[in-house]
């Protein structure tokens, strides 16, 4: 049985020493863990079997994520550093989350590594209880930090997806819809929190470029709650649409929110509106005509 | 409307991820080279295309507040990381004349004509965190930062 | 950084190329406001395509240019204002208002025809232009 270094000495009540020999029992149980490497792995990924954890990987894929698991559990136990497998915990997240593995069966999978090495450490010290106390010493923070970080790591990357995927939720939720050349309709339905208010008028802004917009229609008839949030938001996208000079008429608004937006000061004459959606768009076309008809004669595309 | 000028716990702990940009402002140019790093320091962090035209605006308006009133002083750029968050931290230092009564200043003094006023009150608009500490002889340090949560 | 004035028929067009100090803003007004008395312009564009930021002076100054043209008897067309700035300038609670805005160059045109139509089919009592 090779060790590394000297034998390891009883623990002095010194920290400087007792710093060093726990250096040294790392070393010698990380030489344990790679030399049985092998038959340590296998015996990990029956007990992952065993457990039914993973079942939507198949058993080569198990193999190849366990080997990389397990070399990167050895060297954060004789490195002691821990940014390179949080870097590779999520790097495993990013792949296996698709696959439908669960929090519970990473956490699980972690912890069954975890007492499959100490049960080794139990098997090669058995004989001496007092080593084996300092061996387990060493080896259980270590041991439990990686537990923690995969963990962590494994979750923080679950939040990372599900918010990217709230995000596609919301783009698509909240569509610009070009009925009309030079006309965009912007219905808008449901809750509007702030961010979503601020991706409304981004992407109505872009629209308005890009389709050369002259007039938006913006219908709130199905919006969940006006406040004075809301309102300004509202406000605020119209005046940027004008900047971009596209004139705005907001539709669907009910007097209880032209009361709103009155009681906080937003100036309604300055705001096109119009009872409905349909009256919205015939307004809008009555704009567009009145604008087009004198400049026939005047712009290039006839 | 003045917030006291202590920072949160929170702040304390974010660690600098990119070293600070330190941009004196002596003159007119200067409020267009701070505006544009700030711009290219929000562009790094990952921040979005609005995100930085919004940094970049309140960066100016406060380089100008720096030149009109005190002739002179500087603003340092550096981005925190604080959990998932990552943060454009912009603080903005003169020796000038200082500001009496800082809640005064920080009311809206944009009427929709655009009058004179600090652009203090639109700064903070822009921004997330926003804090002043200033007083009349003393000198003005404008704390403001724009946060965005970190996608890996 | 002096910026383009072009002259095309009655009207002005300034096209900003990049990013501008305040001093260039004001040189800027100054040179269209001389510009327009001394051709008689009809209307001004300015195009702000290229500015990726807009902050505060920058409005002041085109508002400024916008009354000061209208009291020489030209019609001011702010153009190509970027969907971000835009946004970024609404939060910071400046409008243009009062002061014409459109798309592009090609929009502005546009406008800048039909006001100048509607000047000429009301006849005299309009602003003088000279």
């Amino acid at each position: 049985m090779a060790t590394k270094g000297k034998d390891a000495q009883s623990p002095l009540p010194d920290p400087q020493a007792q710093t060093e020999s726990t250096a040294a029992l790392l070393r010698e149980l990380v030489a344990h863990l790679r030399q049985n490497r092998t038959q340590l792995r296998e015996e990990w990924a029956r007990r992952i079997t065993r457990a039914q954890l993973l079942t939507a990987m198949t058993e080569e894929e198990i193999f190849a994520e366990a080997t990389s698991v397990y070399d990167n559990y050895v060297e954060a136990l004789e490195t002691g550093t821990f940014e390179a497998l949080q870097a590779y915990a999520r790097n495993l997240s990013e792949r296996i989350i698709p696959r439908g593995v669960e929090t519970h069966e990473v956490v699980g999978i972690v912890l069954l590594l975890r007492d499959v090495l100490a049960r080794s450490l139990f098997g090669k010290y058995h004989e001496d209880f007092d080593k084996l106390n300092r061996i387990l010493d060493a080896y259980e923070p270590a041991a439990n930090r990686i537990a923690n970080t995969v963990a962590v790591g494994f979750v923080q990357e679950r939040e990372r997806i599900i918010r990217q995927q709230q995000e596609a939720i919301r783009e698509l939720s909240t569509p610009v819809l070009q009925v009309r050349e030079r006309l965009l309709i912007l219905p808008i339905i449901g809750v509007i929190d702030p961010q979503r208010a601020r991706q409304l008028t981004e992407q109505l802004l872009r629209a308005i470029r890009t389709n050369r917009a002259k007039v938006v229609v913006i219908d709130i008839t199905g919006v969940a709650a006006m406040d004075s949030n809301v309102a300004n938001h509202l406000v605020q996208t119209v005046e940027a649409s004008r900047l971009l000079g596209a004139t705005v008429i907001v539709t669907g608004l009910s007097p209880e929110i032209a009361q709103t937006l009155v009681t906080i000061g937003v100036d309604l004459s300055e705001m096109a509106t119009v009872g409905d959606l349909q009256g919205g768009i015939e307004e809008a076309e009555r704009l567009l005509g009145y604008k087009v008809v004198p400049l026939e004669e005047l712009t290039p595309k006839a | 409307m003045s917030r006291p000028s202590s920072e949160s716990t929170a702040d304390r702990d974010a660690s600098t991820v990119a070293d600070d940009l330190l941009i004196p402002i002596t003159a007119d140019v200067d409020v267009v080279t701070a505006r544009q790093r700030g711009r290219d320091l929000a562009a790094e962090a990952g921040f979005s295309s609005g995100d930085q035209t919004v940094i970049a605006a309140a960066i100016s308006e406060i380089a100008r507040n720096i030149l009109m009133y005190a002739k002179r002083g500087e603003i340092a750029l550096s981005v925190v990381a604080n959990g998932d968050r990552q943060g454009v931290v912009v603080v903005a230092r003169d020796q000038g004349p200082g500001i009496r009564d800082v809640p005064r200043a920080m009311q809206d003094g944009y009427s929709t004509s655009g009058g004179l006023g600090l652009g203090l009150p639109g700064a903070r608009r822009l921004m997330d965190d926003f804090d002043v500490v200033s007083d009349a002889g003393k000198g003005t340090t404008v704390t403001m930062k724009k946060w965005r949560r970190m996608n890996a | 950084m002096e910026v383009p004035i072009l002259k095309q028929g009655h009207y002005l067009i300034a096209s900003i190329q990049s990013a501008l100090t305040d001093a260039d803003l004001s040189q800027l007004r100054e040179a269209l406001i001389e510009r327009v008395g001394r051709f008689r312009a009809r209307g001004v564009i300015v195009d702000v395509t290229a500015l990726d930021v807009m902050d505060s002076f920058a409005v002041r100054t085109l508002r400024d240019i916008a009354h000061m043209a209208r009291l020489r008897g030209a019609e001011t067309v702010i153009v190509g204002i970027q969907p971000e700035v835009a946004f970024a300038m609404v939060q910071l609670g400046l409008t243009l208002k009062g002061v014409s805005t459109a798309l592009d160059l090609e929009e502005g045109l546009a406008f800048l025809n039909v006001q100048t139509q509607l000047r000429i089919d009301r006849g005299p009592g309009r602003l003088d232009r000279g």
